[in-house]
């Protein structure tokens, strides 16, 4: 399991969108996240962060794709789930990457995300623990 | 590349980086994520890029090893520049 974390100030979410407006939400974010989000900045916040985790939990280096390749959905729990396509997709196809799972917190001036990525070569007892 | 094309991103830097440190403090090489800018501030410097170069960086081209020197931006922004000539 590789495991990542991020946290974003709401109010530089706010900046981005004073600065940029539109050109930076449809760049950084999907159809269905602007939509699921109603351009609260502390739900893009929180977001964001959880993109950003996504990348760290992938182990990113130097690969390049957008933003908005890393989703953020409604799980079937009620929580939220990630969504990979495009690059990001493939970089956690070449790392083993067999599902992710997210967990979100905001709060009014700071939103934070935790992500864990399970690679297929830790799933269950490997050949040493069975011995 | 011209001097000009290395100021104007260090201008774009400098406006948009929220680094801790002034710009000028840093070489073309050192490293901006080091220097303290973060992945949401190395967003608004894309975005201010491509206002100032009215450009547009394709997905491919969003690497660490793009935005995090003033010497990466400039290789990437040149490249770019010379597509559109």
């Amino acid at each position: 399991v590789n495991v990542g974390i991020d946290l974003v100030a709401v109010e530089q979410i706010e900046e981005s969108i004073a600065r940029h407006g539109d050109r930076f939400l449809h760049r950084i974010y999907t159809p269905g996240e602007r939509q699921a989000s109603g351009r609260d900045p502390s739900r893009l916040a929180a977001c964001f962060a959880a993109k950003e985790a996504t990348m760290k939990a992938l182990g990113r280096t130097d690969e390049g794709f957008g933003w908005d390749s890393i989703e953020v959905v409604s799980g079937l729990d009620g929580g939220h789930a990630i969504r990979l396509t495009g690059g990001a997709a493939a970089l956690a196809s070449a790392r083993g990457v067999v599902s992710l799972s997210v967990s979100l917190t905001r709060q009014r001036r700071n939103a934070a995300a935790v992500v864990l990525a399970r690679t297929a070569r830790t799933d269950g007892p490997g050949p040493v623990s069975r011995g | 590349m011209s001097d000009s094309l290395r100021d104007r991103i260090r201008q774009v830097v400098r406006d948009h980086a929220r680094l801790p440190i002034e710009i000028d403090a840093l070489s073309d090489q050192d490293d901006l994520f080091q220097a303290g800018m973060s992945s949401h501030a190395s967003v608004n410097v894309m975005l201010a890029l491509e206002d100032a170069f009215d450009i547009e960086f394709p997905d491919q081209m969003l690497q660490r090893s793009v935005f995090e020197s003033v010497s990466g931006l400039e290789a990437a922004i040149g490249e770019l520049l010379g597509q559109t000539v």
